[in-house]
């Protein structure tokens, strides 16, 4: 009886201090969206002024650099997944996973071996768990990646698009070509793309070979006609990677926004869950008061009339 | 015309400064250039590690040292890419 309203009680003081908690994370997750968004319109000037480069000098360049030339056979894929290092963030490394698994999926049923690149420490723990073979992976910094996180990920991810040039096509093991490294032929990219607040969708995006995409020109603007320093072919060289370079960091920080999202709405329901089971709580508490009230009253009611029938027998 | 160059210097992870200015020197891989109003259009990748000098009206100066860098004149001004923008001169942090 009055055990069960103790009960009670501790489990109401325990509900209120993770409402506390969920609360502070609810509110911290808020200002870090609003942080990372602005990371993401902070890096829009670069990426439209590369962008801008790139179109003008592949208007007069000959396209025919590696990281733009589909392979003829593509025997590997590179696969980047993009999830979070720590959880309660509701479904958001579940889905980003689930979509990095349909598109493996898809890859392996066109006979393409996939090597996965793995960012978060939870993308790392679901593959480890399940003995896949992660071939590099990068953790710490999903929550506020910078551009220096991102620069490695390219590197590794162009030098084994490279090494991918020159392998052997009878698929045996080993077949890594002349330069002896295996690598890949395609490289996507998987990430959690920001809509909104509320809806967050993972999507998966081609990385390289890069699509070039033949547009006509207004007829009213002349695409100034530029000088190179140096060549064009070098210059394309150095432009490129360092293409792929802003596209990662894009990923990285639309991941991070959409991370923080998710966990804010997590974080959310969580908070809202907890005053719900509060208020069940609370009333189940002082009902059983109540009833513990009641039940004292007609005991001492029943030992009044109790002790009134022996005098009155006497 | 002797007008104003439209100077944009962005870096990967931020705008770093934007303003008109009278002159911006940098160095190519191929070396140390000058651009003035009515340059012709150039593209030019920065030398490693490389800086970036803009004179603006009235004798300011700033200057970032930049590292990943590449240079775009066109007809509307001149746009500094860079992965790294450190500034070097007080002016430039900002």
């Amino acid at each position: 009886m009055a055990g069960q309203l103790r009960v009670l009680r501790r489990r109401i003081a325990s509900v209120t201090s993770m409402k506390k908690i969920t609360k502070a994370m609810e509110l911290v997750a808020t200002s870090r969206i609003a942080k990372a968004q602005e990371r993401v319109t902070a890096s829009l000037p670069y990426a439209y002024a590369i962008t801008d480069v790139l179109t003008a000098l592949a208007s007069t360049a000959d396209i025919n650099h590696p990281l733009l030339v589909p392979r003829e056979r593509v025997r590997r894929a590179g696969v980047l997944v993009i999830t979070s290092d720590r959880g309660l963030c509701g479904a958001y490394n579940a889905n980003a996973i689930r979509t990095a698994e349909e598109l493996i999926t898809k890859l392996r049923e066109d006979g393409t071996q996939v090597q996965l690149y793995v960012v978060g420490r939870k993308g790392v723990a679901y593959y480890s768990f399940r003995n896949r073979e992660i071939a590099q992976s990068w953790t710490g910094f999903s929550e506020q990646p910078s551009f220096a996180d991102a620069r490695p990920i390219s590197e590794a991810l162009i030098a084994a698009f490279e090494a991918g040039a020159d392998d052997e096509d009878n698929g045996a093991p080993g077949a890594g070509g002349m330069d002896g490294v295996v690598g890949v032929d395609e490289l996507h990219v998987v990430h959690t793309q920001f809509k909104s607040l509320m809806t967050q969708a993972p999507v998966a995006n081609f990385l390289a070979p890069m699509q070039v995409e033949e547009t006509e020109a207004a007829e009213d603007t002349v695409l100034p006609s530029y000088e190179y320093e140096p060549d064009e072919g070098l210059l394309f060289d150095a432009l490129l990677p360092k293409y792929v370079n802003t596209r990662i960091y894009a990923a990285l920080i639309d991941a991070a926004a959409s991370e923080w999202a998710a966990r804010r709405r997590a974080m959310k329901s969580a908070t809202d869950n907890a005053e719900d089971v509060m208020q069940t709580l609370t009333r189940a508490m002082n009902s059983a008061r109540q009833a513990e009230i009641t039940q004292e009253i007609s005991e001492i009611v029943g030992g009044a009339n109790a002790l009134a029938a022996t005098g009155s027998e006497q | 015309m002797a007008g104003q160059l439209r100077v944009e210097v962005v870096a990967v992870e931020q705008r770093v400064w934007t303003g008109d200015a009278e002159m911006v020197v940098a160095r190519t891989t191929e070396g140390e250039l000058g651009i003035l109003p009515g340059h012709a259009p150039l593209l030019g990748q920065l030398a490693e590690p490389g800086e970036v000098r803009v004179k603006r009206a009235g004798g300011e100066q700033l200057a970032w040292e930049v590292s990943g860098g590449f240079l775009s004149v066109t007809a509307d001004g001149v746009t500094v890419l860079a992965e790294t923008a450190v500034p070097t001169t007080p002016a430039a942090t900002r």
